[in-house]
Parts: C-alpha cells; sequence; structure tokens
C-alpha cells in the first residue's frame, strides 16, 4: 500500500483532533513542567517564578547518576527479559487454534487489568517468609527454612517482568499472526531444526517489531514507582520514586520536575539513538 | 481498652501513597444539606475522616446550627499545594484544614492562613501552650486540633518480652527486622538518634550535630528490612510477624491489638514521637466566624475526650481538664517526656537534610 500524500485541507481534518489532544494533553503540560524546572525553589515553602538552573546543578551529581543508572538499567532489563520470554511464548500462541487463543488472550488481558499496586502487594505475600513460596520449597526439601525473598533486586524484576509481560505479548501478537507461515515451512523443508528456523527465519522477519516492542517495554517500565518500593531496597529505587518524594513530600516541585524532565530527555534520547541504529542497518542493506 | 471506631484499609496519614483515589473524593467531597450556614473542613481520608462524620461533625452541627461537609485530605504536603494553588485563584477547597506541623510552617512562610483571634476561641485556653501555632510576628496561624505518637511496636509472638528503648533498633540482633517509616520529616528517627544517645534533640542545632546523628543512624541501616511510605504496606507485616518491630502510630496499633493480632506499642524509656495536627484556616475562606465557633466547640475538653475515645488520637488539652480515665488516657497517651519533632529543621535546612537522608538510605 502507498500512501499518498495530503492534497486539500479536508484530507487534513482527520488529523486535526489527535493533534489537538497531543498538544493539550501532553505538550502543553511538559512545557509547563519544562518551565517549573527553571524556577527558584524557596526551601521551607513552595516556589518563586524565576529562570535559575539550580534544579538541575542539584541532580547532576554522582548520587543521582547512580540512581538515573539503575532506573535505565532495570527498564532495560525488564524489556530484555520480557522479550525473551514473550517471543517464543507468542509464536507457540500464534499456531494453535483459534480458540485456545481466545482463552489465553483473555487471561493475559486479565493480568493487564490488575494495578500495580495489587501486583506489588501479590507478590510480596507470596514472596514473604510468613506465608509466601518459601514455605512450599521447604516443604519439597528445597529450602532449609522459609526464607523471605524479597526485599531484593530478583523481586523487583520478578514483580516488573509480571506486569510487563502481557503488554509485552499484546504487542508482538498481531505481527506474530501476520508472518507468513510459509517461511518457517521452506526454512524447516530446507532441513532446518524448529529451533533453527525459529532464530534464523523468525526473528529476523521480525526485527522491527523486536525493537518496536523493546523500545515500547523499555518507556513502560522505566515509569515504575510502586514495585521497586514495594519489593526491592531503597538501593532499587527508581528515580521516578525519588520524583514522587520531592513533587509529594517535599514540596518541592522544581527539583522534581527538573529529575523528570532530565528521565524524558535521556528516554527520548536513547529511544532516538536505537532508531537510528536500526535505521542505519536498514540502510547499509 | 474500647474498641474506638471501624476499621478502613487506607491509613490516613499516607492516603495518596496507595493510589490516586484520592482524586476522586476530592472532587466528591460528601455535601450535607446545608441549612444556611455551614463550613467545609479538611480531615485526613480513609478512618479519620469517617470517625469523625460519625462522631464529631453531627454533634457539632446539632450545637451549633453550621452544618459542616467534610472533605477528605491526603496527606504530607499534597493538601497544602492543593489549599496554596487555590488560594491564589481566591478558592478555599476547604474553609478549615487538619494540618501537620511541617505543613503548618510551610504554609505560614507563604502567609496562607488566616489570622486567628483568641479572644473568639476562649475554649483555646484549656489547650497545652505548643499547641498554639503562631506566626513569628505572634498572630494565631492555628489551634490544636489532635495530638498523635509514633511508637516503638512489635509482634508479642516474635518478641514476648516487650523492647523499652529506642536503642533496640540498633541491636544487631535485629538485622533485616525492622520497619521505618520512608522520610526524614515523617520518621523523625534524627530526633529518635539525639534524644537516645545524644543525651536530647538540642544536639541537632549545629551541622555537626546533625552530621553526627546521621552518622549514627547509618548503623541502624542493615537492620531496617522495609523503609515504609504506605501505611497498610509495614502494618501487615508486623501483624504477621513478616517485619516484627518497627516504629508506627499508637493508635492504630491499638486498634490492631484490640482486634485480636499479635502486636503491641510501647513508649520507650526515651518517649514516644509526639506529632500533632492543627485547625487552620485557609486565607481564601470566607467563613472567618464558622471557622472559630468551630476550632472553639473542638477545644472543649469534653469533645477532645470524645476524639480520644472514638478516633483514639492524643489530646491537646491539658489533662487535668478531662474527664478520661487513667486507663483510657494511657491507651492514647503516656505520661513519659515525649520526642518532640524539631519542625524548625524541616524548615530551615529542610533540601539538606532531605539529600543527606536520601543518601543515606539509597546510598
Amino acid at each position: 500500500m502507498r500512501r499518498e500524500p495530503a492534497r486539500t485541507f479536508s484530507d487534513l481534518l482527520p488529523l486535526l483532533f489527535p493533534a489537538a489532544m497531543l498538544v493539550v494533553f501532553f505538550v502543553i503540560p511538559f512545557g509547563i513542567m519544562i518551565a517549573v524546572s527553571f524556577f527558584r525553589r524557596q526551601q521551607g515553602g513552595f516556589y518563586t517564578v524565576d529562570f535559575v538552573i539550580a534544579n538541575y546543578e542539584r541532580f547532576l551529581t554522582p548520587f543521582f547518576g547512580d540512581v538515573l543508572g539503575f532506573s535505565l538499567f532495570l527498564a532495560a532489563a525488564v524489556a530484555v527479559c520480557c522479550v525473551l520470554l514473550a517471543l517464543p511464548f507468542t509464536s507457540f500462541l500464534a499456531g494453535c487454534s483459534r480458540r485456545v487463543q481466545v482463552v489465553w488472550l483473555v487471561g493475559i488481558l486479565a493480568i493487564l487489568s490488575l494495578s500495580e499496586v495489587i501486583i506489588g502487594f501479590a507478590w510480596s505475600t507470596l514472596f514473604s517468609r510468613t506465608a509466601g513460596i518459601g514455605n512450599l520449597l521447604s516443604a519439597l526439601d528445597l529450602m532449609e527454612t522459609p526464607k523471605a525473598l524479597l526485599p531484593g533486586f530478583g523481586a523487583v524484576l520478578t514483580g516488573m517482568i509480571y506486569q510487563a509481560l502481557p503488554f509485552t505479548i499484546l504487542l508482538l501478537y498481531p505481527s506474530l499472526m501476520r508472518l507468513d507461515p510459509s517461511l518457517l515451512e521452506a526454512a524447516r523443508t530446507l532441513g532446518a531444526s524448529p529451533m533453527r528456523g525459529f532464530v534464523s527465519v523468525v526473528v529476523p522477519a521480525l526485527r522491527h517489531t523486536i525493537a518496536a516492542t523493546l523500545i515500547m517495554v523499555f518507556v513502560f517500565a522505566l515509569g515504575s514507582y510502586l514495585l521497586p518500593q514495594i519489593l526491592g531496597r531503597p538501593q532499587h529505587w527508581t528515580l521516578s520514586v525519588l520524583i514522587t518524594d520531592q513533587a509529594i513530600y517535599q514540596s518541592n516541585m522544581p527539583f522534581a520536575a527538573a529529575m523528570a524532565v532530565f528521565l524524558v530527555l535521556i528516554s527520548l534520547a536513547l529511544v532516538g539513538l536505537v532508531l537510528l541504529v536500526g535505521g542505519r542497518r536498514e540502510a547499509a542493506r | 481498652m474500647n474498641k474506638r471506631i471501624a476499621r478502613s484499609g487506607i491509613g490516613r496519614r499516607t492516603f495518596v501513597a496507595t493510589g490516586l483515589a484520592g482524586a476522586g473524593t476530592l472532587a466528591m467531597p460528601n455535601v450535607l444539606k446545608a441549612q444556611g450556614r455551614s463550613l467545609k473542613v479538611g480531615v485526613y481520608g480513609g478512618y479519620f475522616k469517617e470517625s469523625f462524620d460519625k462522631h464529631i461533625f453531627p454533634e457539632f452541627t446539632k450545637a451549633t446550627g453550621i452544618a459542616v461537609e467534610s472533605v477528605a485530605e491526603p496527606t504530607g504536603e499534597v493538601w497544602l499545594v492543593q489549599l496554596a494553588q487555590a488560594a491564589k485563584a481566591g478558592r478555599a477547597p476547604a474553609d478549615v484544614s487538619m494540618m501537620s506541623q511541617v505543613a503548618m510552617l510551610k504554609g505560614r512562610a507563604i502567609d496562607l492562613w488566616t489570622g486567628l483571634d483568641r479572644a473568639r476561641i476562649p475554649n483555646s485556653d484549656n489547650l497545652i501552650g505548643k499547641f498554639i501555632n503562631r506566626y513569628p510576628d505572634g498572630r494565631v496561624a492555628g489551634i490544636g486540633a489532635v495530638a498523635w505518637y509514633i511508637t516503638l511496636v512489635s509482634n508479642t509472638k516474635v518478641y514476648p518480652q516487650a523492647p523499652t528503648s529506642w536503642a533496640a533498633l540498633w541491636d544487631p540482633a535485629n538485622r533485616n527486622r525492622l520497619g521505618l517509616l520512608a522520610l526524614v520529616s515523617n520518621s523523625f528517627l534524627l530526633e529518635v538518634t539525639a534524644k537516645t544517645f545524644m543525651g536530647g534533640t538540642e544536639a541537632l542545632d549545629s551541622e555537626e550535630g546533625l552530621l553526627k546523628a546521621f552518622g549514627k543512624l547509618a548503623e541502624v541501616k542493615s537492620n531496617v528490612r522495609l523503609w515504609y511510605r504506605d501505611e497498610a504496606q509495614f502494618e501487615q507485616a508486623l501483624k504477621s510477624g513478616e517485619i516484627p518491630m518497627g516504629q508506627y502510630y499508637h493508635d492504630v496499633t491499638g486498634l490492631a491489638a484490640a482486634d485480636g493480632h499479635p502486636v503491641r506499642s510501647t513508649f520507650p524509656k526515651e518517649g514516644g514521637i509526639l506529632d500533632s495536627g492543627c485547625w487552620a484556616l485557609s486565607r481564601a475562606s470566607k467563613k472567618v466566624d464558622e471557622a472559630h465557633v468551630f476550632i472553639d466547640y473542638m477545644s472543649q475538653p469534653s469533645i477532645q475526650a470524645t476524639m480520644s475515645r472514638k478516633v483514639g488520637t492524643a489530646p491537646t488539652v491539658k489533662r487535668s481538664l478531662l474527664d478520661l480515665s487513667d486507663d483510657e488516657f494511657a491507651s492514647v497517651s503516656s505520661e513519659i517526656d515525649p520526642i518532640v519533632p524539631r519542625y524548625d529543621l524541616y524548615q530551615t535546612r529542610s533540601d539538606w537534610l532531605n539529600q543527606k537522608w536520601t543518601e543515606l538510605i539509597v546510598g
């Protein structure tokens, strides 16, 4: 299908509504946030309208660098794990009968409807010493005495993967359904094992989808704020947790805004970089 | 101990931390049919507001003819930010609000509170002096509404013997067993450290003293399993024994114990942390007369006693004026000299303290 360039104004009309929504609900609030990030913090009070860079200065320290680095690392780890888990699963699902697919998809959508709070508390119970899976493992003699599996990085990662996995599957599902099954059949006919066929045919054919999914799950995970608090130790708190502390508990809007602007810019830059690298490779082919 | 109130899942001081459910509640305050005079009163959402709606406000309306429209107020400084923004636009989402001490200070810095006339609040003479909140120029910014204690709590199954001192938090035997509040300005652990190991909270006057307290506090880190912002998170773990010791609110712990959970609240020998809320009037409110009537009503010893019995808060009125029995008083308060938070520090050094604190627990 080829895209026709818009010729008249009426061709552009359908775009006006989404454009207006984008301006009202994204561009304007983000603009306000940028403005606030340059306001002067009034200690023990609120802020005064001004143009200072102190909020950014305070952020640019090794301490916040570490927190930012950890947040990015965590989001990337969640994205990679989710795609690694979801790709084989979704590919398997795409080969199932319609009925089986519907049952699975309804179940997956049901998980997606759970709030972060419920997921967090459910996993904190599952990982607890008194009521958690430690008791099960101990009954099976796999663990000496029931131990708490949280707080820790593993608990945070598990909770976040659980939250993001249904989202990942739903992102991959349409492309895998559209994938021509004859590609895989051809590979099999030529003697490739199912594993080999999957890795050297399905994965390359879906590279754009996979890249897009990685980016979307990364951004989805980057905003996580409750799970690191419920399942992790303070060193596993993401930048979003510290932003909330500043905005809600310290009423330091300028600093919270500066951190948020920085987080958005960094994630935009990373997404841009991925697209750029992807585009280069594409051009080189 | 008599059963004071119905429970609700949401902690009053961390209302918003559980999600943005607060926004919906804020938008739809529960409107009583106003017959003539009325007043909008902000109190912490959750079981706090429920108790006030049930036990306190109807009696006030009966006595004065002023209808109360109660507004669920989120905790922290969220409500302060909303009140301040609304006041700039000349609106008051609540006329009178119950505000924590740190929020009172920040509101004072921007002149948010209408100065109150104590001649029109004769019952305020009943209050213990420190519960009258003043502007630096002497105007009255707020009148003490209720007080509450944060104490040393423990699970009775895990600790058959009650701890006696805050020093228990530092005991190496309690490794990975504590739940503490996550913020410098609501845990007041610097004050606890100063009172327990440095002779008193005056030790925090200098930066040197503060750094020393931070240093001592760093030793507690390996004992802490949970730094909580959300009350429900710790309460559950305390009841089950998952996290068997920590700091928590005396009133809620008492309720949990009364419900049969194996928990206890202990006033350590260094004292419990005494925190309180003030009634304060937004400068955008036009209900100045009604507000004075309301605050005067709430400062009566009999109403303060009712709040202690029904809401579980400690009275701001002098003990001698109250008809609370010794048992009733002991269930909400203690004769041990309390640890009074250094609210001044959270104004003059708030950002520095916050930064040091975050580096301490995250780093």
